[in-house]
C-alpha cells in the first residue's frame, strides 16, 4: 500500500492556491456525463452533494435515514469555528491551524489543517448566505463566544442547536438541487458493498431498508460521508444508527484505515443510569467553567452529596491541577473521572458518576446569573434525570463522542482505493489525535463545500474512465456477496430463539470491552487481553445470535446485526492500532508512556506517524504503513497542564 | 430523583407493510425502570420478544436528544405523548404510573402512509422544501457573513422558527391533517432575513402549493398543532404564512 500525500509543494499558504491552480479542471458542458455516488447527508455529504450538482454533475445520494435532515450531524450542539476575528482578538488563519494542530497533539498533516483554516471563512459566509439564524450582536454583526479552552473568541452559533441549524442549510442547499433534478436522494437506503472495476471505486450495493432489496449503483466517483465509528463502543453520544459499515466495506476492498485507536471520550455527559441504556446524552462542556467537580474521600461513600462535609470531598482536579482546576482539557478531565470511580469513590447508583457542583457559584454570583448561563442544560439534565442542579450537584461520567481516526486520505481526501473519496469524519484528515471542540462541523463543511469540487475535479480531468455500469460483472458479484451475508445472518434464526442472544447483548459486550481496554487509557496488558478476548465474542455473535424476520422486510434487527458485524471485525483493527502506539498522544494515555508527574508523554522520536492498516484477507493479520509526518512550520511542543 | 420500578399494559399498533391492514396488540412490561426513556423502555418490549421469537416492534429513531425529528408515536391520543416540549425519545417513564395502560399508535394522516408499526414515511415534508425551502445560493459566491447586519431581535425570531425538527407531530395531530405549521415555519424563517427577501413570493406560492398537492389538510385553527410541537413552534408563523401567501397571490 503506497501512502502519497500528494501535499503541494510551495509555501504553507499559498498550497491550496498552488494546487487549485495546477489541478485539473471539467468542462462546464461536460460535468453532467460523470456520476457521482455521495454516500451520507450529514453535513459533509448534504454540503458535497448540493455542491457538486450546482456544478454541473450527475449526483446520486444516499442516506439510512428516511430523510437527508436527520443525519447524526444535527445533533452537535456547541458551534462552529473560523478565523474570521470579527473579534479583533487577535485570530488569524494562522492561529486557527496552529490551534488545531496543536489540540491534536502534532498527529496531523499540517497542510491539510493549514487549507482547512484558510475555508473556514468562507463556510460562514456561505451558511449566512443560507438564511442560517447564526446568533448575533444588538448591532446586527455575528456573534461569537470562546469554545473549549480556546484563548480567542471564534466560534460561531445558533444556540445550542448550532448542528441542527447548518444542517438544515447544507439540506436545504439539498433539496434545491433535488427539485432541479441534479441530485437523486436516496434515503433509506444503507450501503453495503463498494464496487472497483479494475482496482478503482465504480459503484456501490445497498439495501432498501423498507423492503429488503438490493440495488447497484454505478458511478465515475463514489464519496463516503458516512461518519464516525463512535458506537463501535454500544454506548456513545452518536446517533444511534451511526456506524462504520462503509468505511470498513471499503477498507476490505482496499481502502487503507488510519488511526483506528484515536477516540475523543467527552467529559461530561449524563452518566449510564441502567443496563437498558440505549445512548449517552452531552452535556456542554461550558458548565466546567462554574461547575466543580468532586468525588467523596471515602470509596464507597453513599450519604447524600450535602451530608458529605466539605473536609470529607476531594476536589480531585483543583488538587491535581492548580492551575487549570476544573478547566483541564476533556481528556485530562475524562481520564480522571474514570480514576476515581476505579478507585471505588464513584456516586451515584451506579457509582460511575461524579459530582459537578454548583453551589459555590450559586454563592458568589446568584442563582439567576448561574441560570442565565446554564438554565437550559439544566433544564435539559432534569428532563432526563429528574433531579435538579440547583439543588443538588450534577452528577457526570465520561462517553465517548468522536472518532478521529478514519479512512486515509490525501489531500485530494481520495483513499489508497483510486475514485474513492472521504469526507466529514469519515476521514482521519484534520484532527490528529485530538478534535477541537467546534472544529468538526467546520471540517465536513470545508471538505463538503470547498475543497471536494476541487479536487474531483482533478481526478476526472487527470484520469481516463472506461464507461462502466451495473451490468458489469463485478455489480452482481458484489450483490452476491451481500446477498450470502445477509444469509448467514439470518441462518441461526431457523431454530427459533432458544439457547440464542440478542444482536444489543453482543454489542453491549463488544462496548464494555473495547471501554475497558481500548477507551481513555490503554496498557499493553489489557490490549492483549482484548485482542485474545475479541475472537470469542465474534464467534458467540456469529453461532448464537438471533434475528427475528428476514432480509426481504423491514428489519431493524437485521440492519443492527451487519453493523454489529462489522464493528466486531472493525474492533480488532482499533486494538492493534492502540497495541501498537507505545505513546500517550492527544486523548489517550498509555500507561507505559507517563512523566515522572503521571502526565501523559508523547513519543515524537517514534510515534509521530499516521497508522494505516491494510486488509490482508479474512483471518490474517493486518499490516501496519506509516505516514512520517514532518512538522516544516510548527515545532512540536508537549502538554503541560500543571 | 426517586427510582421505581412499574407495570405496565401495552396496546400497540401492529401493521406488517404498507399493504397489510394493521390492529392493536396488547403486551404487558413488568419491572420497568422511571429513569427510562419512551423508546427504551419499547427496547426492552423488543428485547422480550425477540427472545420469545416474536417480531419486535418497528419504530423510527435515531438522536435520541429530541433534535433529529427521527422518533415519533401517538401515546394515549397524544402525538409524542404527554409531556410539553417533549419528543417521544425524551419522555421518560417517570411520567407514568404503576398499572398504566397505554395505547400506542403511528402518526396517521392521510400524507404519512403506515409503512410498518409505528414507522411511517413522512417524505411528503421532505417535498415541501425542495419545493422552495431555501435561499438559491450556490457555494462560492456569498458575500462576507457581516456584510448585512442582522438586528439580534430578528435573528431570534428566524431561529425560533427555525428550530423546526421535521417530526410530522403537528400533521398527525392535527384534525385536517395539515401541514401548515412546517411550512409556515420555513415561510417565516426566510421571510424574516434579508437573505429570504429576494425569492420570498415565489417561495411562499410554491411551498403552499406543495403542500396541497401532497394531500395536507387546511387549518381551521384548532391550534393542536401548537399544542404537541415538541419545539414550541408558534401557531404565529401559520399566520405569518397566510399573509406571505395572500401577499405573493394578489400583488404577484
Ligand atoms: C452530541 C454531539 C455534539 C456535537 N457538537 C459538536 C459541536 O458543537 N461542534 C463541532 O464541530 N462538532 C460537534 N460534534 C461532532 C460533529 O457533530 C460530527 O463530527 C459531524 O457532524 C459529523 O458529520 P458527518 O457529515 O461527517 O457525518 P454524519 O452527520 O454522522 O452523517 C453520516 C451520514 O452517513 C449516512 N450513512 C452512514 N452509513 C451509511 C451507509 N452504510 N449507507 C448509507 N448511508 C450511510 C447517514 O445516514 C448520515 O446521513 C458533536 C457530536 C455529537 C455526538
Ligand atoms: S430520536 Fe431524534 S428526535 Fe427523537
Amino acid at each position: 500500500m503506497e501512502l502519497k500525500s500528494n501535499v503541494p509543494a510551495g509555501p504553507l499558504a499559498d498550497k491550496w492556491d498552488n494546487h487549485r491552480f495546477s489541478s485539473k479542471l471539467v468542462n462546464p458542458a461536460n460535468r453532467r456525463k460523470y456520476k457521482a455516488i455521495v454516500v451520507g447527508t450529514g453535513l459533509a455529504g448534504a454540503s458535497a452533494s448540493a455542491t457538486l450538482a450546482e456544478q454541473g454533475y450527475d449526483v446520486s445520494t444516499f442516506c439510512i435515514q428516511d430523510s437527508p435532515r436527520r443525519a447524526h450531524s444535527i445533533a452537535a450542539q456547541g458551534g462552529i469555528n473560523a478565523a474570521k476575528n470579527y473579534q479583533n482578538d487577535g485570530d488569524s488563519i494562522y492561529r486557527l491551524f496552529y490551534d488545531t494542530i496543536k489540540g491534536g497533539d502534532f498527529r496531523s498533516r499540517e497542510a491539510n489543517v493549514y487549507r482547512l483554516a484558510q475555508v473556514s471563512n468562507n463556510i460562514i459566509d456561505q451558511c449566512v448566505a443560507q438564511g442560517v439564524p447564526f446568533a448575533r450582536e444588538y448591532g446586527g454583526t455575528l456573534a461569537n463566544r470562546s469554545f473549549g479552552g480556546a484563548q480567542v473568541s471564534r466560534t460561531f452559533y445558533a444556540r445550542g442547536q448550532t448542528g441542527q441549524q447548518l444542517l438544515l442549510g447544507a439540506y436545504s442547499a439539498l433539496s434545491r438541487q433535488i427539485k432541479a433534478a441534479k441530485v437523486t436522494m436516496h434515503t433509506r437506503q444503507e450501503m453495503m458493498e463498494l464496487v472497483l472495476v479494475d482496482g478503482t471505486a465504480r459503484g456501490i450495493v445497498t439495501r432498501d431498508i423498507i423492503s429488503g432489496k438490493l440495488t447497484s449503483h454505478s458511478a465515475d466517483v463514489v464519496i463516503l460521508a458516512t461518519g464516525g465509528y463512535g458506537n463501535a463502543y454500544f454506548l456513545s453520544t452518536n446517533a444511534m444508527a451511526s456506524n462504520v459499515t462503509a468505511a470498513w466495506r471499503a477498507h476490505k476492498k482496499g481502502a487503507g484505515f488510519a488511526n483506528p485507536c484515536f477516540v475523543q471520550i467527552h467529559p461530561t455527559c449524563i452518566p449510564v443510569h441502567g443496563s437498558y441504556q440505549s445512548k449517552l446524552t452531552l452535556m456542554s462542556e461550558s458548565l466546567r467553567n462554574d461547575g466543580r467537580v468532586w468525588v467523596p474521600k471515602k470509596p464507597g461513600d453513599t450519604r447524600k452529596p450535602a451530608s458529605i462535609p466539605e473536609e470529607e470531598r476531594d476536589y480531585y482536579l483543583e488538587n491535581k491541577y492548580p492551575s487549570f482546576g476544573n478547566l483541564v482539557p476533556r481528556d485530562v478531565a475524562s481520564r480522571n473521572a474514570k480514576e476515581q470511580c476505579d478507585a471505588g469513590k464513584g456516586v451515584g447508583s451506579t457509582q460511575l458518576a461524579v459530582y459537578l457542583d454548583f453551589a459555590e457559584a450559586i454563592r458568589r454570583d446568584g442563582e439567576a446569573t448561574i441560570l442565565k448561563k446554564y438554565g437550559n442544560l439544566f433544564q435539559m439534565y432534569e428532563k432526563i434525570t429528574d433531579s435538579n442542579p440547583l439543588d443538588e450537584p450534577m452528577m457526570i461520567y465520561p462517553a465517548v463522542h468522536y472518532t478521529m481516526g478514519g479512512l486515509w486520505v490525501d489531500y485530494n481526501l481520495m483513499t489508497t482505493i483510486p475514485g474513492l473519496f472521504a469526507i466529514g469524519e469519515c476521514n482521519f484528515s484534520d484532527h490528529g489525535a485530538n478534535r477541537l471542540g467546534a472544529s468538526a462541523l467546520m471540517q465536513g463543511l470545508a471538505d463538503g463545500y470547498f475543497i471536494i469540487g476541487n479536487t474531483i475535479a482533478n481526478y476526472l480531468g487527470s484520469t481516463p474512465l472506461d464507461a462502466v455500469d451495473t451490468e458489469h460483472p463485478q455489480f452482481p458479484q458484489a450483490e452476491k456477496q451481500v446477498q450470502d451475508r445477509i444469509a448467514k445472518l439470518l441462518k441461526n434464526s431457523e431454530g427459533g430463539p432458544e439457547g440464542k442472544i440478542t444482536v444489543d447483548d453482543i454489542h453491549k459486550e463488544l462496548g464494555l470491552l473495547l471501554w475497558d481496554h481500548c477507551g481513555m487509557s490503554r496498557d499493553k496488558e489489557g490490549l492483549e487481553k482484548a485482542l485474545t478476548e475479541l475472537p470469542a465474542i465474534q464467534e458467540k455473535f456469529w453461532k448464537h445470535v438471533y434475528i427475528p424476520g428476514s432480509g426481504e422486510e423491514l428489519n431493524q434487527s437485521l440492519e443492527r446485526a451487519g453493523r454489529l458485524a462489522d464493528f466486531l471485525e472493525f474492533a480488532e483493527i482499533m486494538i492493534r492500532d492502540a497495541l501498537a502506539r507505545e505513546e500517550s498522544c492527544g486523548c489517550h494515555l498509555r500507561e507505559e508512556s507517563q512523566t515522572e508527574e503521571n502526565e501523559a508523554k508523547r513519543d515524537d522520536n517514534n510515534y509521530s506517524h499516521v497508522a494505516v492498516w491494510e486488509y490482508q484477507g479474512e483471518s490474517k493479520e493486518p499490516t501496519l504503513h506509516k505516514e512520517e509526518l514532518s512538522f516544516e512550520n510548527v515545532t512540536p511542543s508537549q502538554r503541560s497542564y500543571k | 430523583m426517586t427510582t421505581k420500578s412499574i407495570d405496565l399494559s401495552l396496546e400497540i399498533w401492529r401493521q406488517k407493510d404498507s399493504k397489510a391492514t394493521g390492529d392493536f396488540e396488547t403486551y404487558t412490561l413488568q419491572n420497568i425502570s422511571t429513569d427510562m426513556s419512551f423508546l427504551e423502555m419499547l427496547d426492552v418490549l423488543n428485547e422480550n420478544l425477540t427472545r420469545e421469537g416474536r417480531d419486535p416492534v418497528a419504530f423510527d429513531h435515531d438522536c435520541r436528544e429530541g433534535i433529529c425529528g427521527m422518533c415519533g408515536a401517538v401515546v394515549n391520543g397524544i402525538a409524542h405523548g404527554p409531556e410539553p416540549e417533549t419528543t417521544l425519545c425524551q419522555l421518560h417513564m417517570r411520567h407514568f404510573n404503576s398499572g398504566d395502560t397505554l395505547v400506542i399508535e403511528p402518526f396517521r394522516s392521510r400524507a404519512f402512509p403506515i409503512m410498518k408499526d409505528l414507522i411511517t414515511d413522512r417524505s411528503a415534508l421532505d417535498r415541501i422544501i425542495q419545493a422552495g425551502g431555501y435561499v438559491s445560493v450556490n457555494t462560492g459566491g456569498a458575500p462576507d457573513g457581516n456584510a448585512i447586519p442582522i438586528p439580534s431581535t430578528t435573528a431570534e425570531l428566524a431561529m425560533d422558527a427555525a428550530s423546526c425538527i421535521g417530526c410530522g407531530a403537528c400533521v398527525a395531530s392535527c384534525p385536517n391533517g395539515a401541514a401548515m405549521l412546517f411550512t409556515g415555519a420555513k415561510i417565516s424563517q426566510l421571510s424574516l432575513l434579508s437573505q429570504g427577501q429576494p425569492e420570498r413570493k415565489e417561495r411562499a406560492m410554491a411551498m403552499v402549493t406543495a403542500m396541497d398537492k401532497e394531500g395536507f389538510g387546511n387549518c381551521t385553527n384548532e391550534r393542536e398543532c401548537e399544542a404537541v410541537c415538541p419545539k414550541g413552534i408558534s401557531i404565529r408563523n401559520i399566520a405569518i404564512m397566510n399573509r406571505e401567501y395572500v401577499k405573493a397571490s394578489v400583488l404577484g
